[in-house]
């Protein structure tokens, strides 16, 4: 098996370029790669477009910034789509005061999208939004008399995904509810990177145990930081 | 008369609705409520839309998981037996109708069975998560509310004025 390299969080951070646009895992903040979150804010890339679940956290009243939200206070979004922002009170003053577009979309369809832009998929037909501002614009197609929406797939430049463990090869193991969009975003970018808590060898994860086959994986960055 | 809210009376009256073996997805909030009135005899399996069947009471302090948190991000537990998936294989379960109930907050709700929970246009703008999925997806689509917003004004409306959530697909509502 191919060896990945082991790569340092700047490292990976230096790899977004202005105006790419990112795919984050976590579900508001558990399962994000919080190390390269912390190291990408540090580069401060601008004009990204973020693909994530939700905005994680930015609470006016504590203070309290957790995850992506950190990214979003320094404002290094053009465009944020992610399936829910209530937690987070700084992506909801930035896209009233337009100066972030943020696009919502239903947390099952976005899993969808990713997990279309990684299959090869041209998009799937779903029933979800039918008749709601989502449907606006998009194209419904007849199946045996149920209306579905036709939703597109979507890849992104680079996907920054987190593991409890993997191997040198880039096999990965999830933990708890920290898998969730990780797996089909490990599939829908050029470029792949995931920070992991634990590094094995080759061979010491069971092959029946891996959650994310290594060969859409390209780097490895050891977890320093973990919420 | 005056109008005392009592969400208790809301989550006690949802309660008794489950019988064992059904699947239940509780959403954030009033809905979140409604696990601690179940029945101890009625065995209920608890779905989470980020990723767990089994879903089991919130940890004792100094005992949580950061890898195993509920749909609002708290800390949570799983039950013996229970397991954990990826998004993509839990909204599978979600719109796949293998949900059967979901329980919901509102912001209005409406005759027709119109649900609209996720944004006030201009104002408070949360998202709408996994909630559109679980409303087309679950069996039973239960919306869970008090009555009346502060300012008197009905949550109960002939027709919704909020973008909607869900298009005739509230089944029951629970009100105080």
């Amino acid at each position: 098996m191919i060896v990945k390299p082991i790569i340092s969080a700047a490292d990976a951070a230096g790899r977004i370029k202005e105006g790419n646009t990112i795919m984050i895992g976590g579900f508001l903040g558990c399962g994000a790669p919080h190390t390269i979150i912390l190291a990408l804010k540090e580069k401060g890339t601008k004009n990204l477009t973020l693909i994530c679940n939700d905005t994680a956290i930015h609470n006016f009243k504590t203070g309290q910034v957790s995850g992506v939200g950190h990214l979003v206070k320094n404002k290094m979004f053009r465009k944020i789509i992610a399936s829910h922002i209530g937690t987070n009170q700084e992506t909801q003053r930035q896209m009233n005061a337009g100066e972030t577009e943020v696009e919502l979309v239903p947390q099952g369809t976005l899993a969808e999208q990713i997990r279309s832009g990684g299959a090869g998929l041209g998009g799937f037909l779903t029933p979800t939004g039918i008749g709601t501002e989502i449907a606006t614009g998009k194209k419904i197609i007849m199946v045996e008399h149920n209306s579905f929406l036709l939703e597109l797939p979507i890849t992104a430049d680079v996907a920054l995904i987190k593991a409890k463990k993997a191997d040198k090869a880039g096999n990965l193991v999830f933990n708890g509810t920290a898998r969730n969009f990780n797996p089909v975003m490990a599939a829908a970018a050029a470029l792949v990177i995931a920070e992991v808590e634990e590094i094995v060898e080759i061979g010491e994860i069971d092959p029946n145990e891996v959650q994310t086959p290594s060969i859409f994986i390209d780097f490895l960055v050891k977890a320093e930081q973990l919420e | 008369m005056e109008y005392i809210p009592n969400k208790e009376i809301i989550a006690k009256r949802i309660a008794r609705i489950f019988k064992t073996g059904e699947v239940v997805n509780l959403g954030i909030g009033l809905p979140t409520m409604v696990e601690k009135y179940i029945a101890p005899d009625i065995n209920i399996v608890l779905q989470s839309e980020n990723g767990i069947m089994g879903l089991g009471p919130a940890p004792a302090k100094g005992s949580e998981d950061r890898d195993i948190t509920d749909a609002g991000g708290s800390p949570a537990s799983i039950r013996a037996g229970g397991c954990f998936f990826a998004s993509s294989v839990s909204f599978s379960i979600i719109r796949g109708g293998h949900v059967d109930y979901t329980v919901l907050g509102v912001l209005e709700v409406d005759q027709d069975g119109n649900l609209a929970n996720y944004k006030v246009p201009g104002k408070m703008v949360p998202g709408m998560g996994g909630a559109m999925d679980l409303t087309i997806g679950a069996r039973v689509v239960i919306a869970a509310t008090l009555h009346f917003l502060p300012s008197g004004a009905s949550r109960l409306k002939r027709h919704c004025t909020l973008p909607l959530t869900a298009v005739h697909q509230v089944n029951i509502i629970v009100t105080d």
